[in-house]
């Protein structure tokens, strides 16, 4: 990021600009057709802009890739060619949810493992004491009575 | 010259925060008196001249003093007065500068607050705000100086972002940074009571209401940021998981999870290695939220000035802070007292369940943040990571969390009788899955997204659970309906709060389902005295004319809009050009209903009479605001505890 | 074992402070192609009015001479910055530069040209929504690719070619190829 300073206030600018869904001139007539388009739209990420997907961007490489993915819908293609589509150009990075594959393997693993390993140390927490088995609740008799002691006890 | 006074009353404040990061950490430890006194003159002192430096800032900004190049770079002199000052921190300097004074405010108020504190515990945990401060305050004045001077001054700055120049941005910032700087004081707390070696609920009974503190905070700030990103950037979305986002979220989250586990500590003496964990981890993300924001290692749509240098510094500030905390706590914490001991089924088991599940979300969140750097470092190709994936996998692990969010405050201490707070629940249960049914007949089945009817049954269920929990601490159904008024007046207000928050997240669920699944929008190109209809609302363009701002100029358009044939409202969304810098912006006209929120935009003219418009009906997004001032709003009660007055809990243990 | 659980944090952190660190020295904004090593898009763009009626763009014109594949604009600023380095190369005679005209009025273009200077052999004109740019996987311009005698794209640069990229990168690519 060597930019030169008003270079670098110029592009932040240019990407700050307020996001825009598509023009209504790009829109498919068909409110289904368009819909699936947006949906997939939103999975594409604009490439000149920092982390905003197609749909939300005002660039004009994002309108371009608007205008082609609703072509493509229109054509008739499924979402996972106009993605391939995309993909072929542009590479795994356009994809907004990355593909599971070997080198995404931690980021959509690591959540459960994570998850394990944090249930792992909660039930270690209760091991640690000594395996001390949990005494059975009380009985709803047990229970008046004690609320009965607590309640002496507070007054 | 005030501006170099600024800069000289900064070099004071340090030279003052390098005496408190000392001295009273030496005294502690040699337990002398005097020594550990000086920490709070000196946190006074610090406080002091940080505040005269942010004065002198502000007094540059508020005059226009373009000889200051912060200044120039970032005011100009047609700016309203309100964003000359929010102008201060709407810069990497100036951000800085508040996130300094707002550190030595804490600092101050755990001086002149806490007094009963344990004189070793409070010069510690000064002693360690203090050397925070110094890493600060390096950070500031050797490569962020606000006060450096422009020669010569030019004749206007170059102005302030428009999207800034808004009323929700300028509080934004503030509260945000009091959030993030607010968990200071629980990691400062925290590391004292390593060093001390002790842990007790009296340790947790402090650092509760400053970790409440810090959270309203944080989640008003993030709320806020919401609601401008909602009604500024002119299409109804309100939340991106951008990286910066996630910055502000990891903290929210892990500190959600410490209030509830500090509640565990001064209840039961349980959980404290982990809430110690939890303290520096909470800190640990702001600190982090501060790096990912100024140093560009990650790409967001947020601008800030990033520069690798302050990247590397602040670098070197988390691994020493961070890094050598985490090592104090591997060296300290297995010598902690082991604490209360509870059943697997019992309140601290259910908060317990609450931590793991929020402790795996910020971590979720980290990771999906942070892969892409991740696997640029180890050339495993440039990925994005974006809301499909958080949206996929974040969520799922929320569901568990609000399902037990239902159960755990009908359970005991120390062991709880699950089946018993199932059969209490029942009603609640059936009612949630109606709801859900019923969400799932009128969306017209699988017409809607799968997902909707098991948002709306989750809120549902925590709605009526959180209810039914009220009901019983006030025994409501169970005795006599004349003390009833009594037990509600005496029903303490940290319980009070539990109701509020809980309550809240689940109205802010339901919201946030409906806006996410129902949501209609209508795009088009619209002519003077055309109507366009979106959920039943009718709008006509009635008008469209050039409007004059102070510092843009407007392109203003009225809608009339009618529902049901009936007159409803009248709407004028703008569409502005601001002069300097010129930049557009779209200002959203909304018109909000119990229902939902009624949405326009007007858009460029396409020079043949007719404007690009867009409409939406955005249903249920006014239940989500409230929910989420609701939540502010219960953990303001909650605050407001007697119990949890600050300095209170040495006056309450001494007349135990 | 318990002992060795209390240094997890510390470990996990030093990992996310190596790759922290790591990420200070790497730039999230430069993505790879995914077309090196990959023969050039099919495409078939008309010449730019005004110049040769045949001095248009197609696939089977990149075959049998190393050539420079550069998108550009008349809008495009960095473009007129790089103007320079690109008339300074076609003056060297090492490679042939073919211009892709992008999302552009072609009358711009051509005045541009006249006025700047015209480097490229040939101009294929490819207006929105620059579906030949898009195939060529374009994120902005300028952008230039190197495409050795088999048609096959083999280097991407990204941004205004300067003198120093020029000499340090992209000649020495291009006289290895034409070996």
């Amino acid at each position: 990021m060597s930019l030169p300073r008003p270079a670098a206030l110029a592009v932040l600018l240019a990407l700050a600009a307020p996001a825009f869904a598509a023009d209504p001139d790009e829109m498919l007539k068909d409110p289904a057709l368009e819909a699936r388009a947006h949906a997939l739209g939103k999975e594409l990420r604009c490439l000149v802009c920092q982390s905003e997907s197609i749909e939300d961007s005002n660039a004009d490489l994002a309108k371009d890739l608007r205008v082609i993915v609703r072509e493509h819908i229109a054509a008739g293609e499924s979402e996972s060619q106009i993605k391939k589509y995309v993909v072929d150009r542009y590479g795994d990075y356009v994809l907004l949810r990355p593909p599971v594959k070997a080198s995404t393997l931690v980021l959509w693993l690591g959540p459960f493992a994570l998850l394990l390993t944090a249930l792992g140390a909660a039930w270690l927490v209760f091991r640690r004491r000594g395996g001390q088995p949990a005494a059975p609740p009380l009985t709803a008799e047990e229970q008046r009575r004690l609320d009965v002691l607590l309640k002496d006890q507070a007054k | 010259m005030i501006a170099e006074l600024g800069h000289f009353a900064l070099i004071l404040a340090l030279a003052v925060a390098l005496v408190q990061a000392t001295l009273p950490m030496v005294g502690a430890a040699r337990n002398q008196r005097q020594w550990m006194a000086v920490a709070g003159p000196a946190s006074a002192a610090q406080f002091l001249f940080i505040a005269v430096a942010f004065a002198a800032l502000t007094h540059a900004y508020v005059t226009s003093d373009f000889s200051v190049l912060n200044v120039a770079q970032n005011s100009h002199t047609d700016k309203p007065m309100l964003y000359k000052v929010a102008g201060v921190w709407g810069n990497h300097e100036g951000s800085l500068l508040l996130w300094i004074t707002i550190l030595a405010l804490f600092g101050l108020a755990v001086s002149v607050l806490g007094r009963n504190l344990p004189p070793g515990l409070k010069a510690r945990a000064l002693g360690v705000q203090a050397m925070i401060s110094v890493g600060f305050l390096l950070f500031i004045l050797l490569t962020s100086n606000p006060f450096a001077r422009l020669d010569p001054a030019p004749f206007n700055g170059s102005g302030l972002n428009p999207l800034l120049q808004d009323p929700g941005l300028a509080f934004h910032p503030p509260l945000l940074y009091l959030g993030y700087v607010g968990f200071s004081m629980a990691y400062s707390f925290a590391i004292a009571a390593l060093i001390e070696g002790r842990v007790d609920p009296a340790w947790a009974r402090w650092v509760r209401p400053w970790t409440l503190a810090a959270w309203i905070f944080l989640s008003a700030g993030i709320v806020l940021g919401s609601w401008w990103a909602y009604y500024e950037l002119g299409w109804g979305g309100w939340w991106y998981w951008d990286p910066v986002e996630n910055a502000s979220f990891m903290p929210w989250l892990a500190g959600t999870a410490l209030l509830h586990s500090a509640a565990v500590v001064e209840k039961r003496d349980a959980l404290k290695s982990w809430t110690i964990l939890l303290a520096i981890v909470a800190f640990g993300f702001s600190l982090l939220g501060t790096f990912l924001v100024r140093s560009g290692v990650l790409t967001s749509v947020h601008a800030f000035a990033t520069d690798p240098a302050r990247g590397a510094f602040i670098l070197l500030l988390l691994v020493v802070s961070i890094g050598g905390s985490f090592s104090l706590y591997a060296a300290r914490a297995p010598w902690l007292k082991m604490g209360g001991m509870f059943a697997p089924v019992s309140r601290e088991g259910a908060l317990l369940f609450n931590n793991v599940l929020m402790a795996t979300g910020a971590g979720t969140v980290l990771l999906g943040t942070l892969y892409p750097l991740f696997a640029d470092a180890l050339s495993l190709g440039k990925v994005s990571v974006g809301p499909p994936f958080f949206n996929s996998v974040f969520l799922p692990l929320m569901v568990p969390m609000v399902v037990a969010m239902g159960i755990g405050p009908m359970l005991a201490w120390k062991r709880g009788d699950l089946a018993g707070a199932l059969l209490r629940l029942k009603l609640s249960m059936l009612l949630a899955l109606a709801a859900a049914a019923a969400t799932w007949m009128l969306q017209g089945g699988s017409a809607g997204p799968w997902w909707a009817a098991g948002g709306m049954g989750l809120a549902v269920w925590l709605a009526l659970g959180t209810l039914a929990e009220w009901a019983e601490r006030v025994r409501l159904f169970r005795a006599p309906l004349a003390g009833l008024p009594h037990r509600i007046a005496v029903l303490p207000r940290s319980a009070w709060g539990m109701t509020l928050t809980h309550f809240g997240l689940a109205v802010f669920i339901a919201g946030m389902t409906a806006s996410s699944a129902w949501k209609s929008e209508s795009v088009q190109t619209q002519k003077i005295g055309e109507t366009v209809t979106v959920a039943g609302y009718a709008f006509t363009l009635t008008d469209a004319h050039e409007v004059a701002g102070p510092n843009y100029s407007a392109l203003e358009g009225t809608f009339t809009v009618a529902k049901d044939g009936r007159p409803f409202a009248v709407m004028r969304p703008e569409k502005r050009a601001y002069r300097q810098p010129p930049r557009p912006t779209t200002e959203a006209a909304i018109h909000g209903t119990v229902l939902g929120d009624v949405y326009a935009v007007i858009g460029d003219a396409d020079g043949k009479g007719g404007y690009v418009t867009r409409l939406y009906f955005n249903p249920l997004v006014p239940w989500m605001w409230a929910g989420a001032a609701m939540m502010v709003l219960g953990g303001l009660v909650s605050l407001s505890d007697r119990r949890h007055r600050i300095g209170a809990p040495q006056r309450a243990r001494a007349k135990a | 074992m318990r002992r060795s659980l209390y240094l997890l944090p510390v470990a996990l952190f030093l990992v996310l402070a190596g790759f922290l660190l790591g990420g200070l020295f790497l730039n999230p904004r430069d993505i790879p192609s995914v077309l090196i090593d990959r023969p050039v898009p099919e495409m078939n763009l008309p010449a730019l009015a005004g110049r040769p009626a045949d001095s248009g763009l197609a696939s089977a014109d990149l075959k049998g001479r190393v050539s420079l594949v550069n998108i550009f604009g008349s809008w495009c600023i960095s473009c007129a910055d790089e103007h320079p380095t690109l008339m300074r190369i076609k003056a060297q005679g090492v490679v042939p530069i073919h211009g892709i005209d992008w999302r552009d009025d072609p009358a711009k273009a051509l005045a541009w040209l006249q006025r700047n200077g015209d480097p490229y052999d040939r101009v294929g004109v490819d207006p929105a929504p620059g579906r030949t740019s898009i195939d060529f996987g374009v994120t902005g311009a300028p952008e230039s690719f190197i495409v050795d005698k088999a048609g096959v794209i083999r280097y991407k640069h990204v941004g205004p070619i300067t003198p120093k990229v020029w000499e340090a990168t992209l000649l020495p690519i291009i006289v290895e190829l034409n070996k």
